[in-house]
């Protein structure tokens, strides 16, 4: 059994402007010790297929499907119970250190509550623990900063705060919402070693959201590539990197800067945007955008197929016809 | 933090002086005197009450004068109630006035706060919009109507509560003259704390705390109340000074014997002295209550500190 299986899960909003379907039809597996990126655009509905996990949807917001957290089906949980499950069994890293903390609370308050809560420690004991919890996260001099408010700690060290925060009950799964984007890049890299030490020392589970495909390479052993709430491409890191199949990633890979790339030489980016989730659209949802599409992309949607072992596409072009078509677009 | 207030406080003597002066000179711009009446008095009657009270010295003599007064704690005496000084009056009449005011702000502040936090925790519902149009309702209906509607109600037709006069503050006289104070402060606090804690809830820190699988009330109690606070506090130290110096409307139609109506009538009667007596302890009031609004800022907002 997996850590955590997503089956057929659909999501939508009901707004003034009508329903908008966020998320269509999703499956993942994560398993323990695995690390999950899901990738994807804003918009993509990766931020809220997570929030849908912690059961922190917004209020005109529906999940259907199931979420199956070894074995419960999380959409069918009492909320007093998903309050034992939350900060306890799955804990969640927001992306914006900056604004994800009270700052109204010190630090010790803020990281001491969840322990109390959950493991009835008492203060001293959820103190000491705490502490820990800091050390562990290389927070430096430590005993000095716990009685701290957020304002005084610089935008990593509040993410560090963030990550000893939801690290302090041993969660079996760790949910990380562009746990990195806010951060510069040597921060970024001390952060995603950090969870990567967690990882192995636990053995936790992690789900990576991220529009960083540099964050899911180093971390990452599976992708889910999301585009307008639906899976794209989905397969192990060697799979969407070496031999991606769908468009779609393929552009999300080619908009990467690299750094042999000559001077002057314009970026790669997607043509056009995604599209208006409210609107229903014809056939492959990226078709519009499409370098490679087809009269049949238009016609009807692509099933998500098992193109190898464990690599998934949503995709009618053959990966021959791919390359073909590009190395054309070259010569 | 005593240094700072320390500052503050010295910071207000400027503050102080020029509502003095205003105060002084614009009373004297008014067109009449303390001693008009509907018949003109003799001419040396008038002239001797003018000497008495050195109101024939020149313009400048009079308001060195009074400053040296004021310095020295002395508003003078009234040009009206002519057996007492304006201190007395301010001493007999603020009392009320504060036991009114207080008792309306507390109210406003429990009733006013919890009625906001609740409608924003129910947003979009009939406790919602409960809530919001009452609220509307105490902004919108003047205090001359809602008193004379609360007298009828339960004094005339229900007689529970006497209709009016202060009988040495007893509590069944103070319920009515409350209850209409408070009113618009309860409705004003009630749409703030609302507006305060919508923001708040959507905040991420808020989010953070339900992943934390906090249960709701002590998501509101821990992280909740203290940032939804903030606009109320800013709102109300003003707010308070000016309902603790009495509201003349109630304490006309109460007939308490409170600060509020010595500012109107005062100024009615030219009673120079008696106007800016109570102008000046208004002003002190006020630099008082920002004073105070800005130390309990420092003590609920971390962020905010002083030096």
């Amino acid at each position: 059994m997996s850590l955590l299986e997503v089956k057929n899960l659909n999501i939508e909003f009901t707004t003034l402007d009508g329903v908008v379907n966020a998320v269509n039809n999703l499956n993942f597996a994560v398993d323990k010790g695995e690390a999950l990126g899901i990738v994807g655009e804003s918009g993509s509905g990766k931020s809220q297929t997570i929030l849908s996990i912690m059961g922190l949807l917004a209020s005109n917001g529906r999940a259907t499907g199931e979420i199956l957290f070894k074995g419960q089906d999380l959409l069918k949980t009492p909320e007093k119970e998903m309050n034992r499950i939350r900060g306890k069994q799955i804990a969640m890293i927001f992306q914006d250190p900056m604004t994800s903390l009270n700052p109204y609370l010190r630090i010790s308050t803020q990281m001491t509550e969840v322990l109390r809560l959950h493991e009835g420690c008492s203060k001293a004991e959820a103190r000491k623990r705490a502490l820990e919890m800091l050390d562990l996260v290389k927070i430096p001099d430590a005993k000095n900063r716990l009685d701290r408010y957020p304002h005084e700690f610089s935008g990593g060290m509040r993410q560090r705060v963030v990550i000893a925060m939801a690290l302090l009950c041993r969660p079996e799964l760790i949910i990380a919402d562009e746990p990195t984007t806010a951060l510069d890049v040597t921060v970024q890299a001390q952060i995603l070693r950090l969870l990567e030490d967690i990882r192995q020392e636990f053995n936790t589970g992690i789900i990576m959201i991220t529009h960083d495909l540099g964050v899911v390479a180093t971390i990452c052993d599976q992708v889910l590539v999301m585009y307008s709430g639906a899976v794209m491409e989905r397969g192990s890191l060697q799979d969407i990197f070496k031999r991606p199949l769908n468009p779609y990633t393929r552009g999300l890979l080619h908009s990467v800067p690299l750094p042999d790339q000559s001077r002057g030489e314009p970026l790669y980016s997607i043509p056009g945007n995604p599209p208006n989730m409210l609107q229903k659209i014809q056939g492959c949802a990226f078709n519009p955008r499409c370098e490679f599409s087809s009269e049949r992309c238009f016609q009807s949607k692509p099933e998500l197929i098992e193109a190898g072992p464990g690599h998934w596409k949503a995709c009618y072009r053959e990966s021959g016809e791919l390359e073909a078509f590009e190395r054309g677009k070259v010569s | 933090m005593p240094s700072y207030i320390l500052k503050r406080l010295l910071s207000a003597i400027p503050t102080i002086f020029v509502i003095i002066s205003l105060a002084f000179f614009l009373i004297r711009a008014a067109p009449g005197g303390p001693f008009d009446t509907d018949r003109a008095l003799p001419p040396e009657v008038e002239a001797n009450l003018n000497a008495k009270y050195h109101l024939d010295d020149p313009l400048v003599v009079q308001y060195g004068r009074y400053l040296w007064d004021v310095l020295r704690g002395d508003l003078g005496p009234s040009f009206q109630y002519r057996d007492f000084t304006v201190n007395e009056l301010i001493a007999s009449g603020f009392p009320v006035s504060l036991r009114l005011g207080l008792s309306a702000v507390l109210l406003a502040m429990v009733i006013g706060g919890a009625a906001g936090i609740i409608a924003a925790l129910r947003q979009n519902t009939a406790t919602d919009y409960g809530v919001m149009s009452f609220a509307m309702l105490g902004i919108s209906i003047p205090n001359f109507v809602v008193a004379p509607l609360l007298i009828m109600i339960f004094a005339v037709n229900l007689g529970w509560l006497p209709a009016g006069g202060w009988n040495d503050g007893a509590f069944k006289n103070t319920i009515l003259p409350i209850v209409s104070l408070a009113l618009l402060q309860v409705a004003f606090v009630a749409r703030i704390a609302r507006g305060a804690m919508i923001e708040v809830l959507r905040s991420n820190y808020i989010r953070t705390a339900r992943a934390k699988g906090l249960p709701g009330w002590q998501i509101i109690l821990k992280h909740g109340i203290k940032p939804a606070m903030l606009p109320v506090v800013s709102y109300l130290g003003p707010a308070a000074a000016a309902v603790i110096t009495g509201s003349v409307v109630i304490e006309q139609i109460y007939g308490i014997p409170g600060l509020g109506r010595h500012f109107v009538q005062g100024a009615l009667n030219r009673d120079y002295t008696l106007v800016m007596g109570v102008v000046i302890f208004y002003g002190f009031l006020i630099i008082a209550f920002n004073l105070l609004v800005d130390i309990i800022y420092a003590w609920l907002d971390p962020k905010v500190r002083y030096s």
